[in-house]
């Protein structure tokens, strides 16, 4: 069977007097990809802010690898090798291609001064764009002259250059063309077939995310009210879900 | 052939240098000075020389800063008042009985100091910067002539010192280009400078990437008050005393003035220190030209204000066509 790569139990994120997350069980296997569906303010991105270790669960458990972890703060997520891709675009614009792959991982020149080693950043930048297909006239193009496309492509390629293991995209394909959106599941696509990441993603789109994921969750009102694989489910199926949902809060 | 290549590099190498945030304010600051020149016989000569590095050195010390700032989105209006708070805490140190060496650093150590406090203000009470200041403002003025008692005081110090920091003719343009040159590695080769910039860029990008973003921006604070501070005590040694009103809103305006001049974005993100010295200079030299020819001192302000307003329409439509280029 396939190895499991990160697995939540029982999650529970309030802030004040709002539950977010009241309950919420996922895991994903390595070489897996799942989709969690949903509305917002279903809890999709607190969920994926605290398998960052960007906000700390209230109370549930993480576990990596099958080894119960607490995460503490992002960094200590990246040292598990979670790493994600948010949605609103972790990359600055005024800096270039490579400085943005090496944000906060900065590769240094020997030496008492700890100056930045730019040879080495761009080399590396390089090499990495290649190994996974994207293709950038030069990594020295500041990332805001780049189309969303391009910009989604850096912000996958710096978490996969980093040694990422566990992959989490936030609405990779939001406000993207047809072309566009076509570039970045071909490169998750490419990913996937490497068969050591786990990757999970959260979307909007129905019939896309069950076109590219393996298994789907659906989430309201901070509950997994849904989980199926995605050959045998389909958006007709999921819509009808949702749809009772709002039947039954317009009722209520 | 090779020739062809070497017009096409070269012209590759014009293009990419007008391309650069600063260019535009170096082509204006050579032209003033062709200009002044070619307006004043005076204008290249060792004894106005002087006088034009003596009025540049400090609002580029206080540019460095302010850049640093304006890049992660924010700004210290009172650095001028801290200008003059520093040598009258470094005149009191030294009643004490420290060493004038010793003392500057007491006095640094204050200038910093306030830097900390408006960090504290703007980053936990979440007063914003502009607001911070504005109260540090009158608060250090009030200060400083509370401690000189409303007046000046002599710098303390011997020979060498004194000339070393600023009494000498060109010591105080020396210490502001080394200053520039540390600053310009800061911001260009070391993480502090590229998460300044990230600070400023995409605040919430910067710290899901992990970067401690209010630690970019009390550091940067502490910086510039530290930088005011300096830039009034190699003031008050070039001049041999201090008033307590010296300094003050004009330099740091002046300083501001420089980074944007030079290319620094108001909004953040962007910036370059060496456009800050460019932008200095040609503050600098805009001020004493108009006074060598003998401007009246009334219609002298109009010229400097319009000049900045020009300089700043030429940089934003600069910088949209350079934009438009890419």
């Amino acid at each position: 069977m396939s190895t499991e790569a990160l697995r939540a139990e029982r999650i529970v994120k309030t802030f004040g007097h709002v539950t977010a997350l009241a309950g919420v069980s996922m895991h994903v296997a390595r070489g897996e990809m799942l989709g969690i569906l949903g509305d917002n303010g279903a809890g999709k991105s607190t969920l994926m802010k605290i398998l960052t270790g960007f906000h700390q669960p209230s109370s549930g458990q993480v576990f990596v690898n099958g080894a119960p972890v607490t995460l503490a703060s992002v960094d200590r997520a990246r040292a598990l090798g979670i790493e994600c891709v948010y949605q609103d675009l972790a990359l600055i614009n005024g800096l270039s291609i490579y400085h943005n792959l090496f944000l906060n991982r900065e590769l240094l020149r020997p030496g008492p001064f700890r100056l930045l080693d730019h040879r080495a950043m761009r080399e590396r930048a390089r090499a990495a764009l290649a190994d996974i297909g994207v293709n950038i006239p030069s990594v020295d193009l500041e990332v805001g002259q780049l189309s969303g496309g391009q910009r989604q492509a850096i912000a996958v390629a710096r978490a996969v250059a980093s040694d990422a293991r566990i992959l989490l995209l936030d609405e990779p394909l939001a406000a993207m063309g047809a072309r566009e959106a076509g570039l970045i599941i071909d490169l998750i696509e490419r990913l996937k077939s490497r068969g050591d990441i786990a990757i999970v993603m959260i979307a909007h789109n129905y019939a896309q995310t069950l076109e590219i994921c393996d298994r789907v969750m659906l989430m309201q009102h901070g509950e997994v009210t849904y989980e199926s694989r995605a050959a045998e489910t389909s958006a007709a199926e999921l819509l009808e879900i949702v749809r009772r949902e709002y039947r039954a809060a317009r009722a209520g | 052939m090779s020739a062809a290549a070497t017009a096409g590099g070269l012209r590759g190498r014009l293009r990419e240098f007008l391309l650069r945030p600063e260019a535009s304010v170096i082509v204006v600051a050579v032209v003033l000075v062709i200009y002044f020149q070619f307006a004043n016989v005076n204008f290249l000569t060792n004894a106005n020389l002087q006088t034009l590095s003596q009025f540049i050195a400090t609002p580029v010390i206080i540019a460095c800063g302010e850049i640093m700032l304006l890049i992660c989105r924010e700004i210290d209006l009172s650095v001028g008042q801290v200008f003059a708070l520093a040598p009258f805490v470094m005149e009191r140190a030294h009643d004490w009985g420290l060493p004038v060496p010793l003392a500057m650093a007491v006095a640094l150590a204050v200038s910093g100091g306030v830097g900390f406090v408006i960090g504290l203000i703007t980053l936990r009470l979440r007063v914003p910067s502009f607001i911070t200041t504005l109260g540090m403002l009158f608060l250090i003025t009030g200060l400083t002539l509370t401690i000189s008692r409303g007046f000046p005081a002599d710098t303390p110090g011997g020979k060498l010192l004194t000339n070393l920091m600023g009494n000498w003719g060109y010591a105080e343009i020396c210490w502001a280009f080394a200053v520039v040159a540390l600053m310009h590695i800061v911001l260009r080769h070391t993480r502090w400078g590229l998460h300044t910039i990230a600070t400023g860029g995409n605040a919430i990008a910067a710290a899901e990437a992990g970067i401690d973003i209010d630690r970019i921006r009390m550091g940067n604070f502490i910086l510039t008050s530290t930088l005011g501070g300096f830039a009034g005590l190699l003031e008050a040694f070039r001049i041999g005393s201090t008033d307590p009103l010296a300094g003050g809103s004009n330099i740091m305006f002046l300083g501001v003035a420089s980074g944007v001049i030079g290319g620094t974005a108001i909004a953040g993100g962007a910036g370059t220190i060496i456009g800050g010295l460019v932008g200095g200079i040609v503050l600098g030299v805009l001020q004493d030209g108009f006074t060598l020819q003998g401007i009246n001192a009334f219609t002298f302000d109009i010229i400097i204000g319009a000049a900045i307003l020009l300089a700043m329409v030429a940089n934003i439509h600069l910088a949209r066509l350079r934009g438009g280029a890419r």
